[in-house]
């Protein structure tokens, strides 16, 4: 029997503003399939997005649904968190919005080990103002503002995650979905800070602009399939053998008190003391 | 019953004030010369049950607590200039969000990084017109320690009851003054909240102009699902690009503080009554301005002084009488003229206004407020 999305999309709102062959919908109802399995409560959910075409996602689920200023959705989000721990807080948000403008955010999100969950669409490029390059889009692509070439290095963003203290970090791709499912579903699980990231294909502002590698957004998905090597293989590899390819999977699960916990925990000490 | 009087610094009193006016969330950055009220608060909230965090700086202080605002938690950031230019975009996002936020600016001078620990009020019109586009401005102006506590518990009044964000505006002087302090008891002043929904989720709209130009407001995580967006957006919250919708929306904004302004406005007057030259200042400026006038009267001169205690919406229609009962009206402020722009468009030209303006990190003393005063009555 196929999924009823129906219960948790606010179908009035449809259809999405999309373009065809954007996968941006593909992480959208693994989303909603996470929160069906987990049985999550619709009224004690919230979705909070920042600016760009992902951020455009909670105007169309039917959560408590908050979308804010380019870049600032971890912020909002701690907040909400906050004043109201007993809600599930998961935030949405593009690559430029999560790893450009809002990356200092992202870091101090990822330090603070606030219990919220990032999904982060990478596209690698800026699809809502037209296509410019964003923080992950590779060396030498071509963008609206790389006529040239692109003369940046993409951030890698779960190394980066990793590094700034997140304690639940995974990449999956847009091909691959049931890993999807499994990794969001873990990560809204994971008490803490929980990052996933999903490499996307968006042909219409990026895809087009690199036609000497892509005819098609298919194209596309079957370069995210080809450069994905599951985490447990790659770590086998020698480093030139991992040249121009990625790790999937959990690249890394650690146990450590939250903010709010440690808070908590700290005041109480000192009132009793 | 005794009063409970206390000798506070002005930071402290704002602190003091927020927590009596139900203030339970706090997040902030440092900056001088506002940091008191972040360490004040970062003690006292989880005593009452309420959270502080600092955060990573300023845009991330205002999201915080417009996010803990719309999860139904009281909530306020302290602030100095640098630090209120980059929260402007999100205070726009509160005010077309209609969510209650109150932020305090303790000005400094300057522009840039300024003088740090010298007072100044070059941030006036920022209070008004900071944000881009059109959008509501509330604005209190305490000028002592004890108005600080007063006029913070207005602002998460006013900010509750208009569904809009507040900004408590003063100077380092009065943040940094220890004056004597009346704590009132617990409900002697009044603390509001906002309004509710009275229907059920399945009929509720975030912004249903049915009931005002205020719409009741549901929490995150009361039972009421619905859509938060910085697009203009219709009734139900969702973005709209109905010219009509788009239209009515932002008028109401606007309209629902102009109305407000009965019980909104409020304006110190002080030796008015027959003054034939007026001194309007906000602030630290006019407290040397009310020393200032007593010393012209000394001197045979009728002054008086004029003080917006509610300086955004500006009291224009209160200027406009008084410009029919004095000769002249002088700006006193810590900047090059930004009140008398608001003073002239009160008085339209009935009456001479001339302007008082010190930018050099010192506060305008009451001899020079004396002389301007004296010396433009007398021939």
């Amino acid at each position: 029997m196929s999924f009823d999305y129906t219960k948790y999309l606010r179908t009035e709102h449809l259809p999405h503003l999309w373009c065809p062959g954007c996968t941006h919908g593909i992480v959208m109802k693994s989303f909603l399939r996470v929160v069906d399995s987990l049985g999550l409560n619709q009224d004690e959910t919230v979705v909070v997005s920042g600016i760009g075409c992902a951020s455009r996602l909670p105007g169309y689920v039917d959560f408590c649904t908050l979308h804010t200023t380019h870049g600032r959705a971890l912020p909002f989000a701690t907040g909400i968190k906050l004043a109201r721990p007993e809600l599930t807080v998961v935030v949405v948000s593009g690559d430029g919005d999560a790893l450009a403008i809002g990356g200092n955010h992202f870091i101090h999100a990822c330090r603070r080990n606030i219990d919220l969950t990032l999904i982060i669409f990478n596209n690698s490029v800026y699809g809502m103002t037209g296509g410019q390059y964003s923080p992950t889009t590779d060396h030498g692509m071509f963008s609206s503002t790389t006529p040239y070439g692109n003369p940046d290095h993409a951030f890698d963003a779960g190394a980066l995650a990793m590094a700034a203290g997140a304690t639940f970090v995974a990449r999956t791709t847009a091909y691959h979905v049931r890993q999807m499912d499994k990794l969001i579903g873990q990560a809204v699980q994971h008490s803490g800070f929980s990052v996933v990231e999903v490499l996307e294909a968006c042909y219409t502002n990026f895809g087009r602009r690199n036609k000497q590698l892509f005819k098609s957004n298919m194209d596309m998905l079957m370069d995210l399939k080809k450069k994905a090597v599951p985490v447990e293989k790659a770590r086998k590899l020698a480093p030139k053998e991992m040249e121009g390819k990625y790790e999937t999977g959990l690249l890394y699960e650690v146990g450590r008190p939250g903010y709010i916990e440690c808070c908590d925990d700290m005041i109480g000490r000192k009132q009793e003391g | 019953m005794a009063k409970t009087v206390k000798l506070l610094q002005g930071n402290e009193a704002c602190a003091q004030g927020a927590v009596y006016a139900g203030c339970r969330f706090f997040a902030g950055y440092p900056i001088t010369p506002s940091s008191e009220i972040a360490e004040i608060l970062a003690a006292s909230l989880p005593r009452v049950g309420g959270r502080f965090i600092q955060m990573e700086d300023e845009l991330a202080s205002i999201a915080a607590i417009i996010g803990a605002s719309l999860a139904g938690k009281k909530s306020m950031t302290a602030t100095s200039g640098p630090g209120f230019s980059l929260m402007q975009e999100n205070i726009g996002f509160a005010c077309i969000t209609e969510i209650p936020v109150v932020i305090v600016n303790v000005m400094r001078g300057g522009p840039s990084t300024g003088m740090p620990t010298a007072p100044g009020q070059g941030d006036i019109m920022q209070a008004k017109w900071g944000t881009q586009g059109d959008h509501p401005a509330v604005t209190m102006a305490p000028d002592s320690v004890g108005e600080f506590f007063t006029e913070t518990i207005r602002a998460f009044n006013a900010a509750e009851k208009l569904r809009t964000p507040v900004i408590v505006l003063t100077d380092e002087i009065v943040a940094h003054t220890r004056e004597k302090v009346e704590i009132p008891e617990p409900g002697e002043i009044p603390v509001e909240d906002r309004i509710k929904p009275s229907v059920g989720p399945a009929d509720y709209k975030p912004y249903d102009t049915k009931f005002g130009d205020v719409p009741p407001m549901a929490n995150f995580g009361d039972g009421y699902r619905f859509h938060v967006t910085g697009l203009v957006h219709a009734e139900d919250g969702f973005p709209t690009n109905e010219p009509d919708i788009i239209e009515s929306q932002e008028r109401r904004i606007i309209r629902k503080v102009e109305e407000a302004v009965p019980w909104l406005s409020k304006n110190e007057e002080f030796m008015l009554g027959d003054a034939e030259v007026a001194l309007v200042a906000v602030g630290s400026t006019a407290r040397a301005a009310k020393m200032a006038a007593e010393e012209a009267r000394e001197k045979g001169v009728r002054a008086g002084v004029f003080r917006p205690v509610t300086l955004w919406p500006f009291p224009h229609e209160r200027l406009k009488e008084l410009a029919g009962s004095v000769k002249r009206i002088i700006v006193a402020e810590m900047n090059l003229g930004q009140i008398v722009g608001e003073v002239e468009r009160s008085v339209c030209g009935s009456v001479e206004v001339t302007c008082l303006n010190q930018v050099n990190g010192e506060s305008i003393s009451p001899r020079s407020l004396c002389s301007a005063m004296v010396g433009e009555v007398q021939p």
